[in-house]
């Protein structure tokens, strides 16, 4: 696709892309696809606020935590069934990860391509910071995370006194475990660096930036990264150490 | 002055390649740093070693030539500055400085410093300009543009295509260049009749040679001309809008 | 002397008979300018030349070599126009031509100020400037198309500075007393250029125009008196290759770099024009070469060019050095009454804003007396301080920001605290292949365009009139033009690039490389390129005389010789080597400088920038003579050892009546 350099001007411009319907060739640019991740990110961002707001219940006491896990099936009654509300959202979340993460691994097999050769001589970056050069990093830690906290508090299968619907006790079993809420928080912290980086990103993904407001972007990413990493942290870490309850 | 040179000679495109290690001495903090290379180049022609390709024409910044990764920054350690215009003040006495070319797979290496940009000629060919036939043009004042309109077109359209911003993101992404060529055109009121299909076909033209954009800002830190990433959402933000965009329509007001 | 040189052909032949060569009228040559009255002239003439049909245009493959403003406008348009266009460059994009360095900006006659412009006021400023020694008609045309220039640039989003309303602005310029120039910041020649490539690029795009990038013209073909092709080589693989049209066209810039030292892109040079100059095309007034009064002093030794800082500075600048001869103060503390701002002191009508050569001839004066400043003493100070304190610093910011950070990045001054050191440096080619009204060379089917050719500027360039030039000739000019020799060609296919014609000038072409890798001599290219930029410099530079060309005639060919037996050129052919281009521009310079200052000897008189120390007023004004010298020299290549051969252009002036400049 490239010329081949010392036949510089004989190699014909590069080929054009094949019609194809207007999902996939929207899906096909990579423009598109940070798009779609910044769409997706805030989906994701969204529920990560709002499973921290419901999660900081276990303060509350454990009668409030469970009652709150117990609203979340009810929500949508009577208009809806029983849980399909709950499981809409599961679902828009799924869909949401799923871009997210199929989306963030195309765009980096094609960042490689875009630079098979790496510098020889050690970098010396000037903007790009330890968040935006992590993603990936980040990106798969909390992948490993997810997947292993679902096991432990939504299916309970790692998790040593699972009890379904007692959220309250899931969390002080798991968290016991000294290792676990280490992993927790390591996963969280990044979880933060994550979502610092992302939550500045996907204003310029989506294209929204104005002189008035641009700073501001800056400091919501760092406004939101700091409190859902703070919320996040703590409820490991006061479990663990016995702070409470 | 005196400073030790660990350059990256390349006898040809699909050769190997290697750092060799050069002393120059006698360096003048006045000296700007591709004068070194023609020190370093007279000194090396003088043992009967080949010179040091490396592009470069105007030396004044604004060709867009010159084109070093220079101690992991392209175009060295001041910002705001082409390698042409980096002097050597800039530089400690002793000092040793590493020097590489561009690396992108759409920037082939051609020999030690000089690499083929021409991908950034097809991004232009695919629709970087304003359709406008040589003769067809109306009195240049009957088209009014705001102040602060072409004030921002020109900020962009001050880039000189080096392709510092490709050399230096981790991505390979030629988000920078592309966007100040797309914003330059679609900020005009020239520009707005071939706005929706000049981002598409710009951008997928740029894709088939570059990475993507993941916001890293490293391209707006080594521009020589400084040129803000706010194009570069301007760009994503044009070419989202241009793909639900309604085009028959696009000559109504509102 | 045994020249040991390539030159033309086997066994220096001389250079191949020109067919009916155009216009060789008997009493010298004609440049073929219409009838009628000179506001007219082109309409008339536009109407008068023979057009070819459309559905004819793309049978004809035109080869334009150059991609900077004249040549991407050019190509651009004859593309547009429907003809098959090859362009080659030796950039590796047309975008980096060396246009992309113009600062200041462009004139047009628009009269958007209503300061009293009109286009018969640039036509005179243009003659008067160029010091009578410039064809009227060309220029009246010149001045007429500047007006269509910026509406084609505007339309093509070229973002020309603004004023708050929305219209565009404009600003006066070195030597003008009507603010009549566009500008986009300190960035004019790249918007320009710019426009003009994403022009091409679109021509590109459609398959109208074939590029070929880093790929150097290195000879023109001639058959049967007709241009009919070029050969180059590829710069990257070395592969010598022939392309043949039915019309070459050259834009390939001009030949400010025969100093070595000058404010021109490093790779700017004459290989194109002069080559084709040895094939038969005659080199107009090659002694007209610019000085431009505000450049950057050299630093050092290594010093490998000149930036220079845009004219648009003597706007708000004032020009002065210390009044004592060797005051060591530094600038701030030297109070007002000891400075002494010569050009105001000696032009009180036109103080800071004299036209290019009185302004340089006037630093060269007081660094030559011993005043000058900074730490090699040559330099003159340009102190903005006044305008700051009238107008304010954000204003100043506005105007000429990237100047001021060029300035402080290259010196390590900041010229917000201490006044800017600046010094003249050649910028600018007036002469150039001789081309008649259609920009056709005295070869059929070579045209010139640009700085390249030598029409319209006469001895001396007004500021911000060669981007005018650059872009009246290839936008609008040529592609007018050209049907006029194209047409009675139709049905002939171009010559095959098989043909003996072709094959004779590569294999001169791979000799002449091969020649240089074979010398392996003890000097660099560059060391060869110093040396004749010394000789130039000192001896045809800002002011010549008699004595001191005669020594540069009889030093140049030593050197050319040595050349010859003593370059080192290392590398091979076929890889990219950048010493071998080199060589074969230093070769050409080699000769060419010759020629420059033969002709500077032949012209005994001053005029514009060609300044003769014997021919200059009580007050060292220019001395001209328009009884003997109202001509344009063009000279004819006669063989390698023969003395080239004069041929005269006599110039008429019904217009513009010459008059003795005065800028007191
Ligand atoms: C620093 C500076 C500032 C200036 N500022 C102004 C200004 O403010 N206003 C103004 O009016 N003028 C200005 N000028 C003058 C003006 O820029 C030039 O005269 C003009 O741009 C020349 O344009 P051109 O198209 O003739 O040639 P160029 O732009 O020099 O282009 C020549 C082209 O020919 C190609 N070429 C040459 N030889 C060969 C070959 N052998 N084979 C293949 N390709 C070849 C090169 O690749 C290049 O693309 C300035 C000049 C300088 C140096
Ligand atoms: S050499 Fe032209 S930008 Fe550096």
């Amino acid at each position: 696709m490239t010329k081949v350099a010392g036949d510089l001007t004989d190699a014909p411009a590069s080929t054009r892309r094949r019609p194809a319907p207007f999902v996939v060739t929207f899906y096909r640019s990579a423009i598109a696809k940070k798009w779609l991740m910044a769409i997706s990110g805030i989906i994701l961002l969204g529920y990560v606020l709002a499973h921290l707001v419901g999660n900081l219940k276990v303060f509350l006491g454990k009668d409030d935590i469970n009652h709150y896990a117990e609203w979340l099936r009810e929500l949508g009654e009577p208009a809806l069934p029983h849980e399909v509300l709950l499981w809409g959202m599961r679902i828009v979340l799924l869909g949401a990860f799923v871009i997210h993460i199929v989306a963030a691994y195309q765009l980096t097999m094609m960042n490689r391509r875009a630079r098979p050769q790496a510098y020889r001589s050690p970098r010396d970056y000037v903007a790009a910071d330890f968040a935006s050069r992590t993603m990936r990093w980040t990106g798969v830690i909390v992948l490993l995370f997810v997947i292993f906290h679902l096991l432990d508090l939504t299916f309970g299968t790692v998790n040593p006194g699972y009890e379904s619907g007692n959220v309250y006790r899931n969390m002080i079993a798991s968290f016991e475990r000294v290792p676990v809420a280490i992993a927790y928080i390591v996963a969280n912290l990044a979880l933060g660096i994550h979502i610092f980086h992302g939550a500045w990103s996907m204003f310029q993904s989506l294209g929204l930036n104005n002189p008035r407001y641009n700073a501001w972007r800056r400091y919501f990413a760092m406004g939101f990264a700091g409190a859902i990493t703070t919320g996040n942290v703590a409820i490991p870490l006061i479990i663990t150490t016995g702070i409470y309850p | 002055m005196k400073v030790t040179l660990n350059v990256w000679r390349q006898r040809s495109p699909n050769d190997g390649g290697s750092f060799q290690i050069y002393e120059v001495d006698e360096v003048s903090p006045d000296m700007s740093f591709l004068e070194l290379f023609d020190v370093l180049n007279e000194q090396l022609i003088e043992k009967g070693e080949e010179p040091v390709a490396f592009d470069h024409d105007c030396r004044e910044g604004i060709c867009g030539s010159c084109s070093m990764m220079i101690n992991g920054r392209a175009h060295g350690p001041e910002s705001g500055t082409a390698t042409c215009q980096l002097h050597m003040r800039k530089f400690e006495d002793g000092a040793t400085i590493t020097v590489e070319p561009w690396r992108a797979n759409a920037f082939p290496i051609i020999k030690d410093l000089v690499v083929d940009r021409s991908a950034f000629d097809r991004i232009v060919e695919a629709g970087g300009y304003i359709t406008a036939p040589t003769g067809t043009a109306s009195e240049a004042n009957l088209i009014l543009v705001p102040k602060e309109v072409s004030d921002a077109a020109m900020d962009a359209a001050a880039c000189i295509g080096c392709g510092a911003c490709v050399a230096a993101c981790p991505n390979g992404a030629a988000q920078l260049f592309t966007a100040a060529k797309i914003q330059h055109l679609n900020l005009l009121p020239q520009g707005q009749p071939e706005r929706w299909s000049r981002v598409i076909d710009m951008v997928d033209t740029m894709e088939e040679f570059f990475g993507s954009c993941t916001n890293h800002r490293e391209c707006e830190a080594v521009c020589p001309k400084e040129i803000s990433i706010d194009f570069i959402a301007l760009m994503n933000r044009d070419y989202i809008r241009a793909q639900f965009k309604q085009r028959r329509l696009t000559g109504q007001k509102s | 002397m045994t020249r040991l040189h390539w030159s033309p052909g086997p066994a220096a032949a001389p250079a191949p008979p020109v067919g009916k060569a155009a216009g060789s009228a008997a009493n010298g040559l004609n440049g073929r300018i219409p009838e009628g009255p000179i506001a007219d002239k082109w309409s008339n003439h536009k109407f008068d030349v023979k057009l070819v049909n459309p559905a004819n245009k793309r049978k004809f493959r035109i080869v334009v070599v150059g991609s900077g403003l004249a040549g991407a406008s050019a190509a651009a348009t004859l593309g547009e126009l429907g003809y098959a266009v090859t362009m080659i460059t030796f950039h590796d994009s047309p975008r980096r031509a060396h246009s992309i360095a113009a600062q200041g900006g462009i004139n047009a006659a628009k009269n958007y100020r209503n300061d009293g412009d009109s286009v018969h006021r640039l036509f005179y400023d243009t003659i008067k400037g160029g010091d009578y020694r410039a064809r009227e008609a060309n220029v009246y045309r010149l001045a007429e198309l500047s007006v269509n220039i910026i509406d084609q640039c505007v339309a093509q989003g070229v973002p020309f500075a603004r004023e708050y309303g929305g219209l565009l602005d404009n600003r006066s310029f070195g030597g003008a007393q009507v603010s009549r120039t566009f500008y986009a910041r300190g960035q004019t020649g790249q918007q320009l250029l710019l426009g003009a490539y994403q022009a091409l690029a679109r021509q590109v795009h459609l398959g109208n125009v074939e590029l070929h990038e880093r790929t150097e013209m290195l000879d023109l073909v001639i058959k049967d008196g007709r241009a009919v092709g070029v050969v180059t080589r590829n710069l990257v693989s070395g592969a010598v290759r022939s392309f043949s049209g039915h019309a070459v066209v050259l834009a390939t810039g001009g030949y400010s770099n025969v100093f070595f030292l000058s404010t021109n892109a490093m790779a700017s040079n004459v290989t194109a024009i002069w080559r084709a100059h040895k094939r038969g095309a005659y080199m107009a007034n090659p002694c007209f070469t610019q000085i431009h009064p505000t450049c950057i002093p050299a630093s050092d030794d290594f010093q490998s060019k000149l930036t220079l800082m845009s004219e648009s500075l003597r706007n708000d600048g004032r020009i002065w050095v210390p009044k004592e001869f060797g005051d060591e103060r530094p600038p701030n503390q030297i109070p007002e009454e000891e400075r002494d701002y010569y050009l105001e002191r000696r032009y009180p009508a036109f103080g800071n804003l004299v036209p290019r050569d009185v302004a340089s001839r006037a630093a060269k004066h007081e660094v030559d007396a011993g005043r000058g400043v900074g730490p090699q003493k040559n330099g003159v100070y340009l102190d903005l301080s006044t305008a700051i304190a009238r107008v304010g610093r954000d204003v100043i910011d506005e105007r000429y920001d990237n100047l001021m950070q060029m300035y402080e990045r290259i010196t390590g001054e900041d010229p917000y605290v201490a006044p800017m050191r600046i010094y003249p440096a050649v910028h600018y080619t007036m002469g150039g292949l001789w081309v008649d009204y259609n920009l056709m060379s005295n070869v059929p089917g070579l045209y010139v365009l640009g700085e390249a050719n030598f029409s319209d500027h006469g001895a001396n360039r007004l500021g911000a009139s060669a981007l005018m030039q650059g872009l009246a000739d290839g936008y609008f000019i040529l592609p007018n033009t050209i049907g006029d020799g194209l047409a009675p060609l139709l049905g002939e296919d171009p010559v095959p690039t098989d043909d003996p014609a072709f094959a004779e000038v590569e294999s001169a072409v791979s000799d002449q490389v091969k020649q240089m890798l074979s010398v392996k001599g003890t000097r660099s290219v560059d060391w060869f390129h110093r040396e004749l930029g010394k000789i130039m410099w000192d001896d045809c530079g800002m002011a010549r005389s008699a004595e001191s060309l005669e020594k540069a005639i009889a030093e140049i060919p030593e050197l050319r010789s040595e050349f010859w037996r003593n370059v080192r050129v290392l590398g091979e052919n076929e890889s990219f080597n950048q010493s071998l281009e080199k060589a074969g521009r230093v070769a050409d310079f080699l000769e060419f400088g010759e020629l420059l200052c033969r002709d500077a000897l032949h012209r005994e008189e001053s005029c514009g920038g060609h300044f003769r120390v014997e021919h200059q007023t009580e007050d060292g004004e220019a001395l001209r003579h328009d009884d003997e010298f109202s001509y344009v020299a063009a000279w004819e290549h006669t063989g390698d050892h023969a003395q080239p051969a004069l041929h005269k252009e006599a110039l008429e002036f019904e217009y513009a009546h010459p008059s003795q400049r005065s800028y007191k």
